[in-house]
């Protein structure tokens, strides 16, 4: 099947976005952006590349590297592992392609839109003052003192819009919203309604009348021009001013890990404010780790594990016998989830003993690397030493570049290291390259050993790792409200990626009134509190 | 013991006369005041109600004059010699306490179990 010919540069794009937490995925993106050639979304074949090392891909790197990370990556992959392309990947891939071509043929459209109505809103002023001259010269009054001045504010004008026009509307774009953007379409209608009438009023009162009185022509195309300018006024308060002044207080939520944050927002609608919380959620939210959140999966399907309902005697509890079908059915469902509610509220539960102990290990586990790592990562760095410039004209021995250095220390910390990414369930967000690039710049900008670790110990927002993470730049966005109405007290709306969504709500900042009360400087007086005893 | 403004005070008061003690040049009476109308009344812990900004007796030396006449502490001095000492500053009272001409005071001065006894007194007769 020929699928190559029918992608646009936009599904290269979405093909990449998809790069998840799964391994093999994320391993042949990293061929594919290496190739940068292979279309390989669609195929279905999944070969684990054998003997992977986890932290890295070239066989260049220390030898302790490799040989430690060897035992790790051989996968068994099976249909239900961790690891593997399932049928609902395939399904989800083929629908995002094909979201994304008719998606595109919408932009094209709009940017064809836009330039055909700014050519025009540009040449009408030119075609007004030239057609006369064309059409009927030798009736035309001359051009006077006055007039000539006015050409020299038509042509400042046109150049002030031009650079307005410029500035606020030729920017590239940030996002593909799924309805259009009522403000830019209103007034792109109020623009052509504008100058269609200034263009019947011309072709009317001028063309069919030729009238010679040339310096009204020319007053006219510059109350053309600047009702334009003012048209940009307009757009600019619509568009830019108008959603400043912060009105609501949204909480965005991560569904998996709870991670939330709270964010003022303008008066929106709601594709704008879900677009302006994902750009705030890539800045914002760290980065989201699916590793971290198996323990609770297994503690509940244990949970459910635990209980099952056996019917002994086969017939249907005691159901008003209104026949079979539906109602006894959801009976028996109803009375077997009563009694596993029952049966589970008086069963001893010891699985919080468990987890408390699960993660005080852990916790120590964690430290106990921690402190390895950062004596490791110490020691590394005292090997090095940045070289004067006065030594370096003297010594050129054994002189390396930052990345040389790096690549120098980094096997003394590298098994450091990798255990507690690997304890921190992290080890898939670093691979060994970006952490060797991550090392040279420290030791190129003089951070300590400290500054390098930082970005270890603590998981960054999303924006600064590697472009695998840059989980689904696809988001979908699901309201019971339209969205192209706005934001109101109490909307709740939901953007939804492939791994995990974002529940959004928002409240309304309230109307605060403020009354005044004066204090006079001069009334601020005190008495001591006496409380004296005497003895007579 | 809290009063109305406008209206006259009531009080069940006890007479009590002390003879002052001479020791060296001074004449000393064996007890300490508190209070006063320049004073801060919510610090007084004798008092039943805390506006009240009357004079009381904070200390006894015990078997000085007072103590022999029978001053109690937490009592409040209504009057000196005929003196009101509701209404005056500590430095008044000090001063109406501790004239040298004078040997002996007269106080006039009111307590809680005072009201309390002459009110069970009273309480065993009907009232016609």
């Amino acid at each position: 099947m020929d699928t190559e010919s029918t992608y646009s540069g936009y599904s290269y794009y979405s093909g990449r976005s998809r790069g998840s937490h799964r391994h093999g995925e994320r391993s042949r993106d990293r061929h594919k952006s290496r190739s940068k050639d292979s279309r390989s979304e669609k195929s279905v074949t999944i070969n684990t590349p054998p003997a992977e090392p986890l932290l890295g891909d070239s066989a260049v790197r220390g030898e302790q590297v490799q040989d430690d990370n060897w035992g790790e990556t051989t996968t068994a992959v099976t249909g239900t592992s961790e690891h593997s392309l399932s049928q609902e990947d395939i399904v989800r891939i083929t629908k995002d392609l094909e979201d994304s071509v008719g998606l595109d043929c919408r932009r094209y459209f709009t940017r064809t839109l836009a330039v055909i109505l700014g050519l025009l809103v540009f040449l009408t002023p030119l075609a007004f003052l030239v057609l006369p001259h064309l059409l009927w010269p030798e009736k035309l009054q001359s051009c006077g003192t006055a007039c000539e001045g006015l050409f020299i504010s038509v042509a400042f004008k046109l150049l002030i819009l031009l650079l307005a026009v410029w500035a606020l509307f030729f920017r590239p774009a940030r996002a593909g919203l799924p309805r259009v953007f009522v403000f830019r379409a209103l007034l792109a209608v109020l623009v052509l309604l504008f100058v269609v009438s200034y263009w019947l009023f011309y072709g009317v009162r001028i063309l069919d009348s030729q009238d010679e009185n040339y310096q009204g022509i020319v007053q006219y195309a510059v109350s053309l021009v600047d009702a334009l300018l003012f048209i940009h006024y307009l757009a600019i308060v619509l568009l830019e001013l108008r959603q400043l002044q912060p009105c609501f207080s949204v909480c965005v939520t991560r569904s998996t890990d709870g991670e939330t944050r709270h964010y003022n927002l303008g008066q929106l609608s709601i594709q704008r404010a879900a677009l302006a919380i994902i750009e705030h959620y890539y800045c914002d939210f760290p980065v989201h780790n699916p590793a971290l959140l198996s323990a609770s999966k297994s503690r509940a399907a244990k949970h459910l594990a635990g209980l099952k309902v056996y019917n002994v005697d086969g017939e249907f509890p005691a159901a008003p016998a209104e026949g079979p079908g539906n109602n006894a059915a959801a009976g028996l469902a109803h009375s077997q989830s009563r009694a596993m509610i029952a049966a589970a509220a008086r069963r001893r539960d010891t699985s919080h003993n468990e987890l408390y102990y699960e993660e005080a290990e852990h916790e120590r586990r964690v430290r106990k690397r921690k402190a390895r790592l950062v004596v490791a990562v110490e020691e590394a760095f005292t090997h090095i030493k940045r070289m004067q410039e006065e030594e370096q004209k003297k010594a050129p021995g054994d002189v390396m570049d930052p990345r040389e250095a790096a690549q120098a220390i980094f096997p003394s910390m590298a098994r450091a290291l990798q255990k507690y990414l690997r304890t921190t369930k992290q080890q898939h967000c670093h691979s060994m390259e970006s952490i060797q690039q991550h090392l040279a710049f420290c030791i190129t900008n003089n951070m300590t050993p400290k500054a390098f670790l930082e970005s270890y110990l603590t998981p960054g927002p999303t924006l600064q790792y590697s472009r695998d993470h840059w989980l689904a730049r696809q988001w979908t966005l699901i309201s019971e409200a339209s969205v192209t109405s706005g934001l109101k007290d109490g909307s709740i709306f939901l953007l939804k990626c492939v791994d995990f969504s974002l529940v959004v709500t928002s409240k309304k900042i309230p109307y605060i009134q403020m009354s005044e009360e004066y204090i006079d400087p001069k009334s601020h007086k005190f008495v001591l509190r006496l409380q004296s005893e005497t003895s007579v | 013991m809290s009063f109305v403004p406008g209206q006259p005070v009531t009080a069940v008061v006890q007479r009590i006369e002390i003879q002052k003690l001479r020791q060296g040049n001074n004449l000393i009476l064996g007890f300490s005041i508190g209070g006063g109308i320049d004073q801060d009344p919510g610090q007084n812990p004798f008092s039943e109600d805390k506006t009240d900004k009357g004079i009381y007796v904070t200390r006894i030396t015990p078997g000085g004059p007072a103590d022999v006449a029978g001053l109690m502490m937490g009592d409040k001095i209504m009057q000196v010699n005929g003196w009101d000492m509701t209404m005056v500053t500590h430095d008044k009272a000090r001063k109406r306490l501790t004239k040298k001409n004078e040997d002996v005071v007269r106080l006039l001065v009111t307590r809680k179990s005072l009201e309390e006894a002459v009110k069970q007194s009273m309480g065993g007769f009907p009232r016609p």
